[in-house]
């Protein structure tokens, strides 16, 4: 039993604690979700019970040892695969793992047996001559956690061991981690993406280092039963749209965008709106659907921001076009002898979200990054407005917005001088650039920020800074690399607001994620696999391709794990 | 691309401004360097013990010990009796030089004919043996002017003259110039190696190539302001120099600004060099600290060029701390005149071309 009493974790300069006041229970022989957003505080609390971090109040005990200062025998029941496990990148894969197992003291038959099946459960025994840094994210998560079992744990933590893992892996990862539970063993699993929490069997919600709820994750869930809908036979062209009205209307908390459908949440004690409201005939249905953990989170939270755009508000409408706003005809990318990409052709028309999914590895980073300019193809073309991406680069890199995965703006300047920088290295100068500044202020309300170094902003602004940066010229193209992941659920209505309120004016939207949630906007979808394009078209025409008598209903994470089952199975039948 | 230029520009000074490590590291360590090393690198000797043997029974001998006896630098005389102590002196470190004057010393001045004085020098001691090699043979030619004027010209010389432009022999007129030199060349050194280092490791550096700006305007952007902190940073120390340590300034300023501009251009191409090269600010440390002690030990600062085998002198060529350390020197010191600069800043441009386009060229390559 690992018990948390009224645990408080300062650090020095921070105004705010990292943790306020956590007390909870962690039951022996479970899977214990520790869920939240990025800054929740997950980290910091698996440190803690690590013992690597001292807490500031309160106490951290595990079956009676002191987290702060039992850490020897501690340390010796415990497993902890930090975020960016110390795997020597240098190493082949059993040097990784003879390394730890030396330092664990496992020797002779016993290590022999242990290095079988940990090999055996990761599927890593074709590759273990390969360096570790050669391994895709999801092998080299695959190796982290085999390196933390080594010696079999009674606690095991893992920090986000699925972040940057495409879908195959974090269903291996699941199915690695749930084989493992036998009773004894206790797991703490980390984690930024709600659907997660899910397949745990317990959970802890953090949200800014405060505890908003512990127990088994459908509990939670209850709250919001019955007040979940679907809002299906929408015309697809419309669907942004009537997102933004549904979500003006008081008595719905939240709503996103599932594919064709739309799906929201409404108040308590609240009727679902009459279907014809939305004027397409009797096509139009309002549907229940199970509620999910997320639709509570957002609840518990108070519920969604609404679905107006004031970014949407002050971009000028794009004048519609039929030719391809970014189209890629033929781009192939050879490393050495490795074909990264081969002969990947699509085209995206103005006002589309074309998405790039594929599993770590698969070449959907290289052709977004070909794309963008940032890698020359070895053979085929890529345009962006019309422009030629090698002959016109500059001219058509001044027509695109880029807005990186990782938080990628000066952290030491202010949100002014970003804001400054940005715009003029988009060629803006003087009024011009004032005005088009005070407007970027005005709509992410960053007013009471601009002297503030954007290193310190919370999260949810930065990540509005760096959308703001990207569109602060009024590209015609926007270039989205996972720029969600692992963002609170409110920023993420937000962040998603703008984008699709930009979408209706025009803009044309390249994005390339493994959340699922992301790539429910899309549009368009072109799954890669292998380098090469191996399925394209709306998320709902990718699930009825995955539809099958067993499972009647897939979800796109479902479809995206049958379409690449499949192309593995034509490509074993032609080999 | 001049607004594109300027918000760039703009941006690199803010960035490196705004973090109040880089802006302690542009300021502070320098000036604490200066101070140190400029009493660290003395090379005054003081408290010598010079052994003497005068084999000359004439007049002229005596003077001439008498003349070291009376120099400051020698505190103590020790009269040798034969040939066979001169070793043991040495060899025990009882002196750290032996003056042999030889039989016929007088004789041979009376009748205006060349003769030799003999100084040996303990060559463990190189450069404070060089140095006592300086002094002795100041000495030996004061005296000589004065027992016969002329005939100095026809003097073996002891070893090359170098202290002219330095007639008090204070070694600071000689080493802070110089440090001048090699502290600016670690600052836009390091400032340039991490620039595109640290963009790569924060993750802005694709930010910006996604952006219109051109590779050679984002090498632009961040070679002109590394250039123009180099040059603040360099003034502070020139005014150090000037102001607190006092050594006269002789030259013309214009010229020896135009060489720093010059110098620090190829200065900044070889950071910017470094800097495609390297993946992470770790990386880029390493190797500003690659380049940094072969540029020192090459640029005759500590030990001069002419003492180097021929082949290394060649390749000191390309060094161009070595250019600018004689330029520096020299408008410091005696008023180079202009040809003789224009003749040293040469090679440097030729040098700044090179690194600049070397840099160029990798920074593209690796984006492609």
């Amino acid at each position: 039993m690992l018990t948390i009493e009224s645990i408080t974790k300062y650090f020095a300069g921070a105004p705010q604690p990292a943790l306020d006041a956590i007390t909870a229970e962690i039951r022996p022989g479970h899977i214990t979700g520790l869920v939240g957003p990025d800054g929740a505080g997950k980290t910091t609390l698996l440190r803690l019970m690590a013992g690597l971090l001292i807490p500031s109040e309160g106490r951290l005990t595990y079956d009676g040892l002191d987290t702060a200062g039992d850490t020897q025998p501690l340390h010796a029941v415990m497993g902890y695969m930090p975020q960016r496990f110390g795997l020597y990148e240098d190493l082949s894969v059993i040097e990784n793992l003879r390394l730890y197992a030396d330092l664990r003291r496992i020797t002779g038959t016993q290590r022999q047996r242990t290095f079988e099946r940990l090999l055996a459960f990761t599927g890593l025994a074709p590759f273990q001559k390969r360096l570790a840094r050669q391994l895709s994210g999801g092998m080299k998560q695959k190796l982290g956690l085999a390196c933390a079992l080594i010696k079999k744990p009674r606690l095991l933590l893992l920090d986000e061991p699925s972040v940057g893992v495409d879908p195959i892996s974090r269903r291996e990862l699941w199915r690695m981690v749930g084989e493992m539970l036998d009773g004894e063993t206790t797991i703490v699993w980390s984690t930024a993406y709600l659907d997660e929490a899910e397949q745990c069997e317990r959970v802890l919600l953090l949200s800014e280092g405060r505890l908003l709820y512990s127990g088994p994750p459908q509990r939670l869930t209850r709250r919001v039963d019955g007040r979940v809908y679907q809002l299906l036979g929408i015309p697809a062209a419309q669907r942004r749209r009537l997102l933004t009205e549904i979500l003006e209307r008081p008595e719905i908390r939240d709503g996103v965008v599932q594919g064709k459908a739309l799906r929201f949440v409404m108040d308590a004690d609240a009727k679902p709106p009459d279907p014809a409201a939305f004027g397409n005939g009797p096509e139009t249905r309002i549907v229940p659907v199970p509620p999910r953990f997320e639709d509570a989170f957002i609840d518990l939270l108070g519920g969604g921001p609404g679905g107006d755009s004031l970014l949407a508000r002050r971009t000028f409408e794009r004048p519609a076009s039929e030719r391809p706003i970014v189209e890629a005809r033929g781009l192939t990318k050879r490393f050495g002898a490795f074909t990264a990409v081969s002969d990947n052709s699509f085209a995206i028309r103005r006002g589309e979200i074309f998405g790039l999914l594929g599993p770590n590895g698969a070449g959907k980073s290289t052709t977004f990054k070909m794309m963008c300019g940032l890698l020359k193809p070895t053979a085929g073309e890529g345009f962006v407005a019309g422009l030629h991406l090698a002959r016109a680069a500059a001219k058509a890199r001044a027509r695109l917005g880029y807005m990186a995965q990782k938080f990628s703006l000066y952290g030491d300047l202010t949100v002014q001088q970003n804001l400054l920088f940005f715009s003029g290295a988009y060629g803006l100068q003087g009024r011009a650039q004032q005005e088009a500044v005070a407007a970027m202020v005005d709509v992410f309300d960053l007013k009471s920020f601009l002297g503030t170094s954007a290193g310190t902003l919370p999260l949810g602004f930065k990540q509005r800074l760096a959308l703001a940066c990207a569109v602060v010229h009024q590209p015609d193209v926007l270039f989205l690399d996972e720029p969600t992941s692992g963002v609170d659920p409110i920023t993420r209505r937000e962040f998603w607001n703008h984008i699709n309120g930009l979408v209706e004016k025009g803009v044309t939207i390249l994005v390339t994620t493994h959340f699922m949630d992301e790539a429910e906007y899309c549009d368009r979808i072109g799954l890669i696999y292998r380098g090469r394009k191996i399925a394209e078209g709306s998320p709902d025409r990718l699930k009825a391709a995955a539809r099958t008598p067993e499972q009647p209903d897939p979800t796109l994470e479902d479809a995206f794990i049958a379409l690449i089952e499949q192309s593995d199975a034509r490509e074993a039948a032609a080999a | 691309m001049l607004t594109r230029l300027r918000a760039l520009m703009t941006k690199e000074l803010l960035n490196i401004l705004r973090d109040p490590k880089s802006r302690t590291v542009l300021i502070v360590p320098p000036i604490i360097q200066i101070f140190i090393f400029s009493f660290a690198m003395t090379m005054e000797a003081k408290n010598i013990h010079l052994g003497v043997l005068n084999l000359d029974a004439g007049r002229a001998g005596f003077e001439l010990v008498q003349r070291f006896r009376e120099a400051k630098t020698f505190t103590r005389i020790l009269p040798l009796q034969g040939q066979a102590e001169i070793a043991p002196v040495l060899d025990e470190q009882q002196a750290l030089a032996v003056l042999v004057v030889p039989v016929d010393f007088s004789r041979r001045l009376a009748a205006g004919s060349p003769t030799q004085v003999q100084l040996l020098l303990d060559g463990r001691k190189t450069n404070t043996a060089q140095i006592v090699g300086g002094y002795a043979q100041r000495i030996l030619e004061g005296f000589l002017a004065e027992q016969a004027p002329g005939a100095a010209s026809r003097m073996p010389a002891v070893l090359e003259t170098r202290h002219w432009f330095n007639p008090n022999l204070e070694f600071m007129w000689y080493t802070v110039p110089s440090l001048i030199c090699i502290l600016s060349t670690v600052i836009s050194l390091i400032l340039t190696a991490l620039s595109v280092a640290r963009e790569r490791e924060m993750g802005t550096f694709e930010q910006l190539l996604v952006s219109p700006l051109q590779p050679f305007e984002i090498l632009l952007g961040k070679a002109l302001p590394a250039l123009f902190l180099a040059l603040c940073s360099a003034s502070l120390l020139l005014a150090i120099a000037i102001f607190v340590f006092r050594i006269p300034f002789q030259g013309s300023l214009t010229l020896l600004y135009g060489a720093m501009v010059v110098f620090l251009l190829a200065i900044v191409g070889i950071g910017l060099f470094i800097s495609s090269l390297c993946m992470t600010q770790q990386q880029a440390i390493l190797g500003a600290f690659v380049f940094m002690p072969p540029a020192v030990i090459l640029s005759g600062f500590a030990t001069p060029i002419e003492n180097m085998p021929a082949w290394l002198q060649t390749v000191t060529g390309v060094n161009p701390l070595r250019w600018f350390l004689i330029i520096v020197r020299g408008v410091f010191l005696k008023d180079m005149p202009p040809g003789d600069v224009m003749t040293n800043i040469l090679p440097m441009v030729v040098i700044a071309l090179v690194t600049l386009t070397a840099a160029g060229w990798l920074f593209k390559r690796r984006m492609g």
